[in-house]
């Protein structure tokens, strides 16, 4: 299901750049949409420079610490965990030699460590690093916002509430064996291991930089990063000791911060830059999609993303279903899609198209202001009523917030817009003060690729808490035993099939407007291909297979 | 002027105290939490309280106040929660742009805007008056961000005489520069122009001219000391304008300046950034203050600094 | 050196001894007789028309998002449909409104927030600057000590905070601005003051006994007649475009009424595929700019009390 999605039309479209001979996921792609070009097949070469352009300034290199869209793909440029994804969503062993053992009971998972695994300071990765990554990430000190994915780990509350000195659950058995012993079972331990917070840092490293260890990282990853300019320019250089043979394909990548996007398409149509960080600005989208000279240089991928209306459901008169789903027959999506030109598509339902669990046949609520009136007739608003709704002022999200005051007001209901900075947003919404707030630009993207992260951090009655991301401050108490147990499913399948009915549960109660999913939509150079593709689901750019044609 | 200058020193260490208490004051009742901000989109209550906890976000207001004073007193700013860099180091690395960009930018406004005031105020009411009030009429109706994009897209990508943003070149300055500057020049011209009618009315203009000095003379000696007056106290003024304005030009052209960092501060809640920021940009206007009123005092000796 | 002196003396209490009754009548005389000025407040008048009629001048909601106002890709329409009706007369902005009835119903918004955030900004401004320069002493220090803070204080910040507390309106919005800049007409007030308190005219009239503070209203003020002037209408067209950068940071005016500033901000992006949402906005700010400049030129000289001399 998966890859039948990631074939989109668009992907169709750009066929020929993954017909290059790397296991390409589009392989069942159509032959009518094959252009002529595909006939030349492009082989990947080695060697080559890049220039990236990015809006937002890095913040730091540390995989303990950097935690968005900006850090994580870079801080994927210079490390790297045991585990990580194909190209697709499937986990596969990076410094693990293989995929790990899992206990008869689910509690103990044992990694064997590939070797030869070398830092970039040429030192042999042991699974004595595995230890200190980890402990290193729950250690208070360090202040990780990523300590809360790993005390599930025994021991690690005790760690982290300073009454043990080490994690007993994170054993190295010898040099190259490491054992993670867990409280109860867990079906996502291993998407765990593969986010950045587990990707491994040497000790002697760490320590020689004390707090700077963000700005002098070394890894194990393809790149080793030579040069930072606070709000100017990052230098990687390519990394001769990476463990995968032939990679990486670049010799340089230079990553420009502060460019606006406006001014990076100019850089890109001129070939100052060879890819933009950002999506290039809506308003100049259209204009590039229709012109040829484009045609090659467009990569657009689905994001493992929902953005949505979160309604307060604890806020009058949102505490009654009926309106909660007038609401969801009200709001117009293909507006907002047309709104975005285009650079997103229809959600119908919380897990996104991409998610392993996302239910196919689910037809969610249709566009439908008749039905929504009615609704909230039954409901007793038949005059409609006042409500607030609060965006982020970042365009595009006030232009859409405008749209939903429209669409509101067809049916009765009159919405006031509230634009604040991000920020204040999270807080009120966090705090339950706002009866509706947009999460554009704020929109819920994945961790890793596991319904459970569509509900526990963002649905779940544990973030149903002051500051929690529960901003429907929704908390079903018999949803939430259950969700417990589908966390110890170990059966995949199984698991996947029961999250729909869950799902539509809370698709019944409706607690979002879920509205759309957003979109990968890179600018890049004719020249830069990559393999198959330069983004990757769960890590944005993937620099590590990207090439330059000579 | 030592001893004034010394008394003006000194007063500069309550306004600095002030901005200091009043931003953290603000910091901390702004509804946006800078552990949340810190912790990231998916950490759970218990890792952002541990996380408010190591920052030391949980003592009581007055606390941390006397805290980041002490640690200030001994030359430590703190560091940076999002850049995990000293707050210090990331000011001092931004600062040199600022500095450009002001210079250059006030470069412009006066370059172009004494000229053109000038010239207005001598052709009073005539041609090259109203051609002047519209060109400096047209710099100040053009929002900064769209005239910066404007300019390269014209002198850059169209016509590549400028670089695309960024500062590696030497030419780098010259776009930035003219964005920044060309709302000012409208203010400069007009200030120029007022100033120039004003002294031009006044009595001992009229007297050196009755006695028969030339009118270039006349213009030397007379107008430029007194014209000058608002001029310098607009320059003076720029220094703020630009630490606080120039946001959008730095963005627009990729310029790594102060107003940038001091944006990327407030909205990702980094609280020693802001208030490092915050004390740099007000120590450096307090003193580009003072600097202006002793050059006032000494461009117009009547100006008693004494008292 | 002497003769000036007396002249100048000789101005002063002229001026304040003319009744109301013969200065503003000839004030209105000279003002006529200058042709720009004239233009100037005509065109004034005719943009506080247009604001005031813009409910029913303007041919639509200036609200209302149009089903078929965008592209089927999302842009904005241009004037020129493609059957040639004048269906939106200057086109649509990114949402798919009509950009002509959003240019007049933004010209309230505008020229509210641009005239009276000014007026906030220059009479703070000019009422503590010129106290603090003539003063002096404490008053004085403190004054200028409190413009300083105030100048070095990051508006940002100000903005955001202010925001956070209270709910946006356009009250705020003035507020704001004349609660932040008026900092700086203070500064250029309080430089011009301070030599003006040497000014043998000045001197002259303590010598002669005058009260402190009717030497600051009589004899000072009107010397800062032209540049209050040159603020009070440059200014307006900053405070429209600070508007729009503070609804940059969700504090201008709210959704979905239309200001100029917010206009810009809108449409700055579409500066190659949709350049009239721009210039649209921009032009209107620009006439009214150029309005309120040859009003203020004209007022400038039909006010100035030594030109006065020359009638």
């Amino acid at each position: 299901m998966q890859k039948k999605v990631i074939v989109s039309w668009l992907l169709m479209m750009m066929f020929w750049i993954s017909a290059c001979g790397a296991p390409a996921p589009a392989a069942e792609a159509p032959e009518a949409a094959q252009p002529a070009e595909a006939a030349e097949a492009l082989t990947p070469q080695a060697g080559g420079e890049i220039v990236v352009a990015y809006k937002d300034d890095l913040a730091t290199l540390d995989p303990a610490i950097g935690y968005d869209w900006t850090n994580w793909p870079t801080i994927k440029m210079v490390f790297d965990g045991l585990l990580g994804y194909d190209s697709g969503t499937t986990l596969e062993p990076r410094i693990a030699a293989e995929m790990p053992t899992v206990s008869e009971d689910g509690l103990v998972y044992t990694f064997k460590i590939r070797p030869g695994v070398k830092f970039s300071n040429g030192r042999e990765v042991t699974a004595d690093d595995v230890v200190y990554t980890l402990t290193r990430v729950l250690n208070p000190a360090t202040a990780s916002p990523g300590a809360g994915f790993y005390v599930g780990i025994q021991g690690a509350q005790a760690f982290i509430d300073g009454s043990a000195a080490t994690v007993e659950g994170i054993q190295a058995l010898d040099a190259q064996t490491v054992a993670f012993t867990l409280t109860a079972p867990d079906a996502t331990f291993l998407n765990k291991m593969a986010l950045n917070f587990a990707f491994l840092v040497p000790q002697e490293a760490v320590e020689a930089a004390g707090q700077d260890f963000g700005r002098q990282p070394v890894g194990t990853g393809p790149f080793t990063l030579v040069e930072w300019k606070s709000g100017e320019y990052l230098v990687f250089e390519r990394n001769p000791a990476y463990f995968q043979p032939g990679r990486p394909m670049l010799d340089k990548v230079t990553i420009r911060v502060g460019v606006e996007p406006s001014v990076a398409v100019l850089q890109l149509e001129k070939g100052d830059i060879h890819l933009m960080g950002d999506p290039p600005p809506g308003a100049e989208w259209a204009r590039i999609t229709a012109d040829p000279a484009w045609t090659d240089r467009i990569e657009v991928q689905p994001k493992v993303n929902t953005t949505y209306i979160a309604i307060n459901t604890t806020t009058p008169p949102f505490d009654n279903v009926k309106v909660r789903q007038a609401l969801n027959h009200a709001i117009d999506k293909e507006r907002i899609v047309q709104l975005l030109n285009g650079r997103a598509s229809v959600a119908n339902q919380i897990l996104p198209a991409l998610m392993p669990g996302h239910d196919d046949t689910y037809e969610g609520y249709a566009f439908d202001p008749e039905k929504a009136k009615a609704l909230l007739a039954e409901a007793g608003f038949a005059d409609g009523f006042e409500t607030t709704i609060q965006c982020i002022a970042v365009d595009p999200q006030p232009k859409l917030c405008e749209s939903f005051q429209q669409d509101l007001a067809n049916v009765g209901i009159q919405l006031t817009i509230e634009t604040l900075a991000a920020p204040n947003v999270i807080e009120n919404a966090g705090n339950g003060l706002n009866p509706l707030t947009w999460s554009g630009g704020l929109a819920w993207t994945q961790d890793y690729p596991d319904p459970d992260n569509f509900y526990a951090p963002i649905l779940g009655c544990d973030a149903n808490v002051p500051g929690g991301w529960n901003w429907s401050r929704y908390c079903d108490e018999e949803l939430h035993a259950q969700s417990k147990e589908l966390l110890a499913m170990t059966d995949r399948a199984a698991r996947l099939e029961a999250y729909k009915p869950f799902f539509r549960t809370l698709m019944d109660a409706a607690v979002w407007v879920p509205v759309i999913a957003d979109q990968y939509n890179v600018a890049h150079s004719e020249k830069l291909h990559g393999q198959p593709l330069l983004t990757h689901p769960e890590h944005g750019f993937i620099y590590e297979t990207m090439w330059m044609e000579p | 002027m030592w001893r004034y200058l010394a008394r003006r020193l000194v007063l500069t260490l309550p306004v600095l105290l002030g901005i200091s208490i009043i931003t953290f004051v603000l910091i901390y009742y702004l509804p946006a939490d800078p552990a949340r901000m810190y912790a990231g989109p998916s950490a759970t209550v218990e890792t952002v309280d541990r996380i408010r906890r190591e920052l030391g976000l949980d003592l009581p207001l007055w606390q941390q106040y006397t805290n980041y004073l002490g640690k200030l007193v001994q030359g430590d700013l703190g560091f940076s929660y999002r850049k995990q860099t000293p707050v210090l180091e990331l000011i001092l690395s931004r600062l040199p742009y600022t500095a450009m960009l002001i210079v250059s930018g006030i470069f412009v406004e006066l370059a172009l805007g004494l000229p053109i005031g000038l010239a207005s105020a001598l052709a009073r009411g005539r041609l090259p008056d109203r051609l002047g009030m519209l060109v400096a009429l047209l710099g100040v109706s053009a929002p900064p961000f769209w005239l910066g994009l404007m300019l390269l897209y014209w002198f850059a990508f169209q016509i590549p005489i400028f670089p695309l943003g960024g500062v590696e070149h030497p030419t780098s300055i010259v776009l930035p520069a003219l964005t920044a500057g060309l709302g000012g020049a409208a203010w400069y011209a007009r200030i120029m122009r007022s100033s120039t009618l004003e002294v031009l009315a006044a009595d001992y203009v009229r007297t050196a001219h009755a006695k028969g000095q030339s009118r270039h003379l006349v213009l030397w000696r007379h107008l430029l000391p007194n014209a000058l007056n608002p001029i310098i106290t607009m320059a003076g003024m720029d220094i703020p304008w630009f630490i606080g304005g120039v946001v959008l030009v730095e963005q627009v052209f990729a310029w790594p300046g102060l107003g940038r960092l001091a944006v990327e501060a407030i909205q990702t809640v980094d609280v020693p950034l802001i208030l490092g920021t915050v004390s740099v940009t007000a120590l450096i206007v307090v003193l580009s203050g003072i600097l202006v009123d002793l050059v006032q005092s000494l461009v117009d000796p009547r100006i008693r600094l004494s008292r | 050196m002497g003769a000036p002196a007396l002249s100048s003396v000789g101005v002063a209490p002229a001026r304040a001894g003319v009744t109301p009754m013969a200065y503003w009548p000839l004030v209105w005389r000279r003002l006529r007789r200058d042709r720009a000025a004239v233009a100037g407040l005509a065109l004034v008048a005719i943009l506080a028309l247009l604001a005031l009629a813009a409910p029913w001048l303007a041919p639509y909601d200036p609200a209302e998002q149009f089903r078929d106002g965008l592209t089927p890709a999302g842009q904005p329409l241009p004037s020129t449909l493609p059957e040639g009706s004048l269906r939106f007369l200057l086109g649509t902005d990114a949402v798919g409104r009509d950009l002509f009835s959003r240019l007049l119903h933004g010209a309230r918004v505008s020229l509210t927030v641009g005239v009276l955030a000014n007026l906030l900004t220059v009479a703070i401004g000019t009422l503590l600057g010129a106290t603090a320069g003539y003063w002096g002493g404490w008053v004085e220090t403190l004054l200028m000590r409190v413009t300083d803070m105030m100048m070095a204080f990051p508006t940002l910040l100000l903005a955001m905070a202010l925001v956070a507390i209270l709910k946006p309106s356009m009250g705020i919005i003035i507020a704001v601005i004349g609660l932040v800049y008026w900092t700086w007409i203070a500064r250029v007030i309080y430089g011009q003051v301070l030599i003006l308190r040497e000014r043998e005219f000045v001197t002259a009239a303590r010598a002669l006994g005058t009260p402190r503070r009717r030497i600051l209203l009589a004899h000072i003020l009107p010397h800062l007649l032209p540049t209050v002037i040159v603020w009070g209408t440059l200014g307006i067209a900053t405070n429209v475009m600070l508007e729009a950068s503070l609804s940059y940071l969700g504090i201008g005016v709210q959704p979905p009424v239309p200001s100029w500033g917010g206009m810009i901000q809108q449409g700055q992006a579409y500066y190659r595929t949709a350049p009239w949402l721009v210039v649209a906005p921009g032009v209107a700010i620009m006439l009214t700019v150029l309005a309120f400049n040859l009003l203020g030129d004209g007022l400038r000289d039909a006010l100035d009390p030594i030109q006065r001399g020359r009638d």
